[in-house]
């Protein structure tokens, strides 16, 4: 039958620059689309997090070499013209309004422009449909759509930072009613935040229905759900979560909006004074509906931070142990009930608000749960370890430095998790730490695995291995010596969200005649200058990577065949690069995704499409799955 | 092959029946329309028994067009899972909400 | 290369990709007007007494457009019925009956909104309050004039519409005995719009959010009406598959207004 509908598709070759690599719908060239981009607001937000991370160590001091810089981009009203405590020529000591900007832009592009679509829209869009075997994504031209208002939404965020009054400046969380009143400009940034996220979602939506449908329509002949690769199980609950879980936001954010632009007050009491006037709105609204609402999917954002991860570290493991996963069955489980139970743990980011505490109990006791399955998912990749010949890639190097790392970020969480321990540990440092500790080490970690392990399929080299070792050692110890003192910190209860690092609240040791005043020592605060070097050194750690990045495009050692690693999986049963529509000869599956090493085989892997052979100790399905 | 799926005898006898059942729940969905306006009138005495009454109507209505206009009741297994995790989900959203902010310990700004 | 399954069912699932595709948006859809609906509910439940109106909306016309909507979902069936009867001009008239009902709605909701933009809540100086229908021919910029108003003691009293014996009358307020703003920015004058409470901020905001659906569904089906009526004729299957999209989604932009109508217009 003439498939007239596709017929702009069926002459790929002659299809122009614009066609093949701006408005393409092929779900490689959108996968690298979001990966550089999502890099770019990475790469971003790393120095918005630099510029914090000097104003905290060094509070009042104009920041070095770009202090004019700034002045220029933000104006006298964020950043100070006149001259710091340094003396005269050195302006640009950051105000209190700029560095929550700096903060609420941090958290959000992160999260929102940065790790999401990296995990989900870069990774999930090349891998997903070569892994089951299909042409391309369900919905192509929705998929190149999702795309374009996820970079509508980024450039609305960064433009947000030249408009009077700055950009949003009430935490990535944005409560209400900071984030209505904070700024009185109309617009302002938070307005801009607003449209931004509501781009976000939108575009989070349409790639969702888009994975979801993909996995479950287009799986090849004989990939059954439980011969599926991890990582498609990680994607395809991912995608759940971002479908059900993202439009109560954004509900939200048009509440919000609401407030902000059109004077309604759905999360502004009664009564409310600011600045010594009473605000003219009609009041009756609820900062906490606000707070339900956001959180709703902040909770299931973080799994959506997660999962992709665990699944990128899954498949790099089984390959460089040349071993099946252990407990494959229990990991698809337990990610399915993380899934389920994601959506019903969310106030414990809420546990000060007054709740009371028969419903206090019932979200401790769902997110003591949802402990369970993520443990099992990490002792089941430790298992995996176990009588390995493990094969130290670069991208097994960050896989297993996953493994530690995201177990610290998960232990820690059980202090917050529980809601009396959470009262001395809400809102400080260990907080941050806490999930610094999962996402930065633990997700970006599993992130670049990924990039140096499909990076060869992609361009048909390899990346360096030297400089790929240099950026793992030098990223490991920086990201730890960052975060780790961040916990004691919180400890010593020092707050977030503090411009000045803390010293409003130092400490005020006793001396004749004064008691002194209980506060924030010496050491908990010089720990802030410590935390700088460390960042910065984190910084100049990602110089390798990235001249790595681009060298190796054109420079790096060529591939000699098409499945380098020797992987099982159907990713790398194509030619490399894949072209248009990935697949050259029909494909059929007849086993699981991890067979390495099985007994009798000549090599130590069979790759999911290869034919049974008439050999007694295998059959077609996989014995461990 | 395109024709002979779309027109043939058997599918126009099984449209015009569809067209029938339409039409029907379509005139009991106007005649449920009357009756919500009519019970939002009557003094029942209390406003929860008026809330309750408008709502199972409005139910009612809902699994009408859900069930025979959205063809759920013949759909597959698949998407009634989407819908079921989705609706547990929403009513989780509702009611947990509900129980965490209407509690005395909230103090009100005056 | 051919995307399978975009057209006729897998066997496994028994359904085609579009179908799945919306399900799953329409899945999204309900958390949205959930999450909204809740929100209703919360706003509605801790409102301080006496602060939450009733009987604001006219029911007659959201009635009307209740029953609106309800052809317009028989009709798009109807539609989607004679496609799969080959008799594409019948499809081609309920479709236009779809899109007319669709358009009815629209204009019956403009009215609506600008009636509650029209409609004025004024507070004087001696703390008597004016609510009523302003007077757009009036030009003296010295007074406020309503075409049709009521006087009240206090606010709680505009909680429920005026009595059957009450008598809106023409009056003109000198903008002197007009209450000024505790801001400092002008008088203690407000229509009707979402900023005057709670009730009227959610429900602007649910029939707006609705609205905008209403339009996205009405393109949409207008879209393979018109423009896009050729895949007709060179794959009738896959025109048939669209169709039946538009009409899930229709169904639930009317499903929607099936629990907003009660819950705005009668509770």
């Amino acid at each position: 039958m003439q498939d007239s509908a596709h017929a702009p598709e069926a002459h790929h070759d002659e299809l122009g620059f614009w066609r093949k690599y701006i408005f393409s719908t092929d779900h490689k060239v959108i996968g690298l689309q979001y990966g550089i981009t999502a890099l770019l607001f990475m790469f971003f937000g790393f120095c918005l997090m630099l510029l914090m991370r000097w104003q905290i160590a060094h509070p009042g001091q104009a920041v070095p070499l770009l202090g004019k810089l700034l002045l220029k981009i933000h104006g006298p009203d964020m950043i100070s013209a006149e001259a710091s405590k340094q003396g005269a020529g050195a302006m640009g000591v950051i105000g209190a309004d700029l560095y929550n900007s700096y903060g609420a832009m941090h958290g959000t592009i992160m999260v929102f422009l940065a790790v999401v679509p990296l995990a989900f829209g870069a990774f999930g869009n090349f891998v997903t449909p070569l892994q089951i075997g299909a042409p391309d994504m369900a919905f192509p031209r929705v998929n190149m759509a999702s795309y374009q208002f996820y970079f509508i939404g980024g450039v609305v965020m960064l433009a947000s930072f030249f408009i009077p009054g700055g950009a949003a400046k009430a935490g990535w969380t944005s409560y209400s009613p900071l984030a209505t009143v904070g700024d009185l400009h109309r617009p302002n940034g938070q307005t801009f935040w607003l449209i931004g996220m509501v781009c976000l979602i939108n575009s989070s939506l349409l790639g969702a229905v888009n994975f979801i449908t993909t996995i479950i329509q287009l799986r090849v002949k004989g990939l059954n759900w439980m011969r599926l690769p991890f990582f498609v199980w990680a994607q395809f609950v991912t995608a759940f979560l971002l479908l059900l879980a993202f439009p109560p936001l954004e509900a939200a954010g048009v509440l919000q909006m609401a407030d902000n632009l059109l004077g309604t007050s759905f999360f502004l009491p009664t009564g409310l004074v600011v600045s010594g006037t009473a605000m003219h709105v009609s009041g009756g609204g609820s900062p906490l509906l606000w707070q339900h609402l956001f959180w709703f999917l902040g909770h299931p954002e973080v799994y959506v931070l997660i999962l992709p991860a665990m699944g990128i570290v899954t498949e790099i493991i089984a390959n460089n142990t040349r071993k099946p996963i252990w407990g494959y069955r229990s990991m698809v489980y337990s990610v399915l009930v993380i899934g389920f139970l994601s959506f019903i743990v969310w106030a414990h980011h809420m546990y000060l608000t007054g709740m009371g505490t028969r419903i206090a109990t019932f979200f401790q006791t769902t997110t003591m749960m949802i402990s369970i399955p993520s443990v099992i998912i990490l002792t089941s990749l430790l298992i995996s370890l176990w009588g390995a010949s493990i094969r130290f890639t670069v991208p097994m190097l960050f896989a297993l430095a996953f493994l530690p790392m995201f177990g610290i970020g998960g232990l820690t969480g059980l202090p917050l998790g529980f809601n009396v321990s959470d009262i001395a540990l809400h809102d400080t440092y260990y907080v941050i730490a806490h999930f610094h500790y999962i996402v930065a080490p633990g997700t970006i970690f599993g992130l670049f695995a990924g990039i140096y392990y499909w990076y060869p399929k992609a361009t048909g080299r390899f990346m360096s291995d030297f400089w790929g070792k240099v950026h793992f050692g030098l990223s490991f110890i920086f990201m730890n010596a960052i975060f780790l003192p961040m916990f004691f910190q919180g400890m010593a209860g020092m707050s977030r969200r503090m411009y000045d690092g803390g010293l409003t609240y130092a400490e005020v040791p006793a001396s004749a005649g004064s008691p002194g005043i209980p506060g924030l020592s010496h050491f908990v605060l010089g720990l802030n200058n410590k935390i700088l070097w460390a960042a910065v050194c984190l910084g100049l750690s990602q110089i390798p990577f990235i001249i790595n990045f681009f060298w190796s495009i054109n420079h790096g050692k060529k591939v000699t065949s098409d499945n380098p690693w020797e992987a099982t999986t159907l990713d790398w049963q194509t030619p490399t690069p894949p072209p248009h529509g990935n697949f050259t000869k029909p494909m059929e599956v007849f086993r699981g995704p991890y067979e390495y090493s099985v007994p009798g085989q000549a090599r130590d892997f069979t790759a999911q499409n290869e034919p049974d052979q008439a050999q007694p100790l295998t059959h077609g399905n996989s014995v461990r799955s | 092959m395109e024709h002979a799926a779309v027109g043939d005898a058997h599918s126009v006898a099984e449209a015009k029946k569809h067209m029938r059942t339409y039409a029907i729940i379509g005139v009991a969905l106007m005649i449920g329309t009357g009756l919500t306006v009519w019970a939002a009138f009557i003094n029942f005495g209390s406003r929860e028994i008026n809330i309750v009454a408008a709502l199972i109507i409005a139910c009612t209505k809902g699994f009408l067009v859900a069930g025979f206009f959205m063809h759920l009741i013949s759909e597959k297994k698949l998407i009634y899972a989407v819908l079921v995790c989705t609706v547990f989900f929403a009513t989780g959203l509702m009611y947990l909400t509900l129980l965490s902010m209407n509690h005395e310990s909230i103090v009100q700004v005056r | 290369m051919e995307i399978p399954y975009a057209v006729k069912a897998r066997p496994d699932t028994g359904l085609y990709n579009a179908k799945v595709g919306i399900w799953l948006f329409l899945a999204s859809e309900v958390m949205l007007f959930g999450a909204l609906f809740s929100s209703y509910i919360l706003l509605r439940v801790n409102a301080d007494p006496g602060t939450w109106p009733l009987h604001l909306l006219n029911v007659k016309l959201g009635a009307v457009n209740t029953i609106v909507l309800i052809l317009s979902s028989v009709t798009v069936l109807f539609g989607w019925a004679s496609l799969k009867m080959n008799n594409f001009r019948a499809y081609r008239v309920f479709q236009g009956i779809t899109l007319l009902c669709a358009l009815t709605f629209l204009g019956i909701k403009s009215f609506e909104y600008r009636d509650k933009f029209n409609h004025y809540e004024v507070l004087l100086k001696n703390g008597m309050i004016a609510d009523g229908h302003i007077n757009r021919a009036n030009t003296d910029t010295n007074l406020f004039a309503f075409e049709a108003a009521r006087m009240v003691t206090n606010h709680s009293e505009l909680m429920l519409p005026p009595a059957a014996d009450v008598k809106l009358e023409e009056l003109k307020i000198p903008m002197a005995k007009i209450k000024d703003r505790a801001d400092g920015k002008g008088k203690e004058i407000e229509n009707y719009g979402p900023w005057h409470s709670s009730y009227l901020a959610i429900y602007f905001v649910l029939t707006g959010l609705h609205a905008l659906h209403v339009i996205g569904g009405a393109v949409v089906i207008f879209a393979l009406w018109g423009p896009l009526a050729g895949v007709w004729r060179t794959d009738p299957e896959r025109y048939i598959n669209r169709v039946e999209v538009s009409g899930l989604f229709w169904h639930f932009v009317d499903l929607i207004w099936i629990f907003l109508f009660p819950v705005l217009y009668l509770l």
